[in-house]
């Protein structure tokens, strides 16, 4: 987001630090897991894989760790092409799911184990190991084995191992899926500070939208293995381009409808029996099925009349006081998961459950994306965790 | 009174007293539990622990001399040891021989004399047959005048020996050792030391065997830990085989593919890497037992080793990939070492069957390629010598159980992996 490397994001001028060229993978010569793959990730960059478990982020990860072959396509690190190079020659610093520590050698000896096989030893070996359990605010642990420690510790220990030998690339395959909430909340800030302080490429895989929003300077969302879009948290948040990312990333409304007519970068589309109109993200003709999508905190409740460019009655099933923001569940344009989030500084009018209510919101808050629909059952379930 | 404090006075009353409380149940149900292992208990307990002891008491426990000659070992507790025992030795022997003779013991009694003075065995019987009728002493003069071995002091000092009930003979046979009749300790002459030598045979035939089993089977149980399943399966059948097989076929098989116009041999032959006269002996030797044994062991090394390796994510070696590792680095670094408790289970399994295998050798060994169970097996069932039996089988036992202390010391028991 606020990283230095963000501009760079994306290429330009200089060469990538990662590029992905058309890259796919298939396991069994049938099905492509991973299909035409295009990245490029800048010096410096934090660029996280994002998608629901299946859709391929271990499998990217690891061809451009080495472990698995493209069947397809080209990797290239630094601009050289690396399918000749083993794993062990791509000096890329590696955090795994399970943090694979060696659990029979203490702390000290799993961050020495990286710098003895580089031939570094002596006092340097001894400095270097220090300095990277500092990094992680773990001095004093080398003696430990990684059993003895807490789960927190471990993924600290993990990735000090993986920046101890100074990669400029490092990977991380969802390193804070084993652990809780509020550790998690806190190793983010962690990994982001130490990328901060380390100004390293970070390749980072999550399932977790919110993770991946605080972490990520760019953000490229998978599913079933294809690109859905790459882009910086903020974008992908308000200018969702398919109707998977609008609601893979924090919370929409969702209408289905048909177009109804077109007019340049707006649209009218026909839900229920109400007419809305819409920003024309996708291409569109009149009578193709869509998907409209609107954030909650856009949608007004009872707003002064002419103010929006779209206003549909509603009934009020359901209010939540979250502190923050009011939560009103609505019956609106024939769905009954329509909500609106009215933020505390506004007040919410003496709204009661079971009221009529008209809702409004302006047209280029509402996009108009490809038809989706919840079929993908595992999507929706990874959507909730 | 609150319901938390109700709780405590009753969770507190009720492990006490009263036929219907917690822990005469609890009681009653370790009884029953109890009453179910005996079985199993008496079982172990008479074909186990009772064999086991009673062999091991033969080994040091011998009353059949001090049992037949009573009187004449009183005798000879006071005498010094040099020059001839007295008149009374001799009467008491001359009595006690001529009963034995007639209880039917006289043969035992001197087979066990002979086995510490070889020619004792028909100086017994002769004098013992010499001594019928004869009523009247001088004792000494007579005896002597049957045989001049009577004579002699170390014919008393024998018998003197093989008095005793309680006996380190057997141990010190086993060793290759012998007590001299001024008590000293010494080895054998040269001619009878075999055991001690069969011991370190024993011992370096059951480490080459265990290092094979090693080779053998680290890569095998690799294969299997890390393959897809289905394959998986099929591997550890096959390395499973020879533990259904009958021993005798496996025998057999082991007899054509190795004896000297064997299967190996022939195809040798043909290809002309050996001459039809050069035909390699690998059976009826030790070649023969090492080859067998390994066979039928290596189940024993790959099942431990498997499921150790099994334990191991193939994550490990990728991230020791990753932080830069060769494979050879990886593995000895990394893999290796997370093995250790599979091979040190194997190999420890390995040499302790190997150590006290019987059959194989007996049936592919050869005279060349016989263990110390086989020797065992021979005062078993044919010099009927059970204390030098049980004092080799006590070693034995001895030298297994040092294994395991060290094991426990260096590994640590615990982690014993038997699949
Ligand atoms: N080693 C493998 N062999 C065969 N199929 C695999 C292998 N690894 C992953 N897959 C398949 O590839 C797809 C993508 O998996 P993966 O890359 O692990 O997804 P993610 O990390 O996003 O959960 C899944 O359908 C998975 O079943
Ligand atoms: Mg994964």
């Amino acid at each position: 987001m606020t990283s230095p490397g963000a501009a760079a994001g994306g290429g330009g001028g200089e060469a990538a630090h990662v590029a992905f060229e058309g890259v796919s993978k298939s396991y069994d010569g049938t099905n492509l897991v991973v299909k035409d793959f295009n990245l490029e990730v800048g010096k410096g960059e934090f660029v996280t894989l994002l998608g629901p478990s299946g859709s391929g982020k271990t499998t990217i990860l690891m061809m451009l760790a080495g472990f698995q072959a493209p069947t397809s396509g080209r990797i290239r690190i630094e601009g050289e092409s690396v399918e000749d190079l083993a794993p062990r020659s791509r000096g890329i610093g590696m955090v795994f799911q399970n943090y694979a520590l060696f659990p029979h050698m203490t702390v000290g000896q799993n961050l020495s184990f990286p710098l003895e096989v580089r031939g570094i030893d002596g006092e340097e070996r001894h400095e270097r190991v220090e300095r990277a359990l500092k990094l992680v605010r773990l001095e004093g642990m080398e003696n430990r084995r990684p059993g003895q420690l807490s789960g927190g510790q471990q993924q600290r220990v993990a990735i000090a191992r993986a920046l101890v030998f100074e990669p400029s690339l490092v990977l991380m395959d969802e390193p804070l899926g084993a652990l809780d909430r509020s550790l998690r909340e806190e190793m983010q800030y962690e990994i982001r500070r130490i990328h901060r302080e380390l100004a390293v490429t970070v390749v980072y895989v999550t399932h977790d939208q919110q993770e991946a929003m605080v972490m990520s300077d760019r953000i490229a969302v998978l599913k079933d293995g294809e690109v859905e879009q790459i882009a910086p948290p903020e974008v992908l948040y308000e200018e969702p381009e398919r109707a998977f990312v609008a609601r893979f990333i924090g919370e929409n409304n969702r209408l289905h409808g048909r177009v109804a007519t077109v007019e340049g970068g707006l649209c009218e589309v026909e839900t229920g029996r109400t007419r809305i109109r819409a920003l024309r993200v996708v291409d569109c003709e009149p009578g193709d099925r869509v998907t409209l999508s609107i954030r909650p905190e856009r949608v007004s409740v009872n707003p002064e009349p002419g103010v929006f460019g779209n206003q549909v009655g509603a009934t009020v099933q359901d209010l939540a006081f979250l502190g923050d923001h009011l939560r009103v569940h609505m019956e609106a344009c024939g769905r009954s998961d329509f909500i609106a989030k009215i933020p505390n500084i506004v007040g919410h009018g003496g709204i009661l459950v079971g009221d009529t209510v008209r809702v409004g919101w302006t047209v280029t808050d509402c996009r108009v994306l490809d038809y989706e629909t919840r079929t993908n059952r595992e999507a929706e379930h990874d959507e909730t965790t | 009174m609150s319901r938390s404090a109700r709780a405590r006075r009753l969770s507190r009353s009720s492990p006490s007293g009263g036929p219907g409380s917690a822990r005469a149940l609890a009681d009653r149900e370790r009884l029953r539990a109890v009453v179910l292992v005996v079985p199993l208990l008496l079982f172990i307990g008479i074909t186990f622990l009772a064999p086991l002891g009673m062999m091991l008491l033969r080994s040091v426990h011998d009353p059949v001399v001090a049992d037949a000659l009573p009187e004449t070992l009183a005798v000879l507790g006071e005498w010094d040891g040099e020059g001839l025992p007295p008149e009374a030795a001799y009467e008491a022997l001359a009595r006690e021989l001529t009963r034995a003779r007639e209880e039917r013991t006289l043969g035992q009694v001197a087979g066990r004399v002979n086995r510490v003075e070889s020619g004792m065995r028909s100086l017994f019987t002769r004098s013992a047959r010499g001594l019928q009728g004869v009523t009247e002493g001088p004792w000494r003069e007579v005896m002597v005048e049957l045989d001049e071995a009577w004579g002699q002091p170390a014919v008393w000092n024998a018998v003197r020996a093989t008095g005793q009930r309680f006996t380190a003979r057997h141990y010190l046979n086993a060793v290759d050792m012998q007590r001299l009749p001024d008590g000293s300790v010494t080895r054998q002459p040269e001619e009878r030391r075999i055991y001690l030598a069969l011991l370190w045979r024993t011992l370096w035939v059951s480490g080459v065997i265990t290092l094979l089993c090693l080779i053998l089977g680290y890569p095998i149980a690799h294969l299997i830990a890390h393959s897809p399943p289905r394959r998986a399966n099929l591997f550890l059948l096959l390395v499973l085989v020879p533990f259904w097989t009958s021993l005798l076929v496996r025998t057999t098989a082991w007899i054509v593919l190795l004896q000297t116009q064997g299967v190996l041999n022939d195809i040798m032959v043909a290809i002309g890497l050996v001459g039809d006269d050069g035909r390699l002996t690998m059976i009826y030797n030790m070649t023969g037992t090492i080859v067998a044994m390994t066979h039928v062991l290596l189940p024993f090394m790959v099942l431990p080793l498997y499921s150790v390796m099994r334990a191991i994510p193939p994550r490990y070696m990728d991230a020791a990939a990753s932080l830069g590792a060769t494979p050879v680095q990886a593995f000895r670094r990394v893999y290796w070492p997370q093995t250790l408790p599979g091979v040190g289970a194997g190999s420890l399994l390995v040499f302790i069957l190997a150590i006290g295998y019987y059959i194989t050798p007996a049936l592919v060994g050869g005279s060349s390629g016989q263990l110390i169970s086989n020797m065992v097996a021979y005062h078993m069932q044919t010099s009927l010598n059970w204390g030098l039996a049980g004092a080799l089988g006590g070693i034995m036992l001895a030298g297994v159980f040092v294994l395991y202390v060290l094991y426990d010391r260096l590994v640590g028991i615990e982690r014993l992996s038997l699949s």
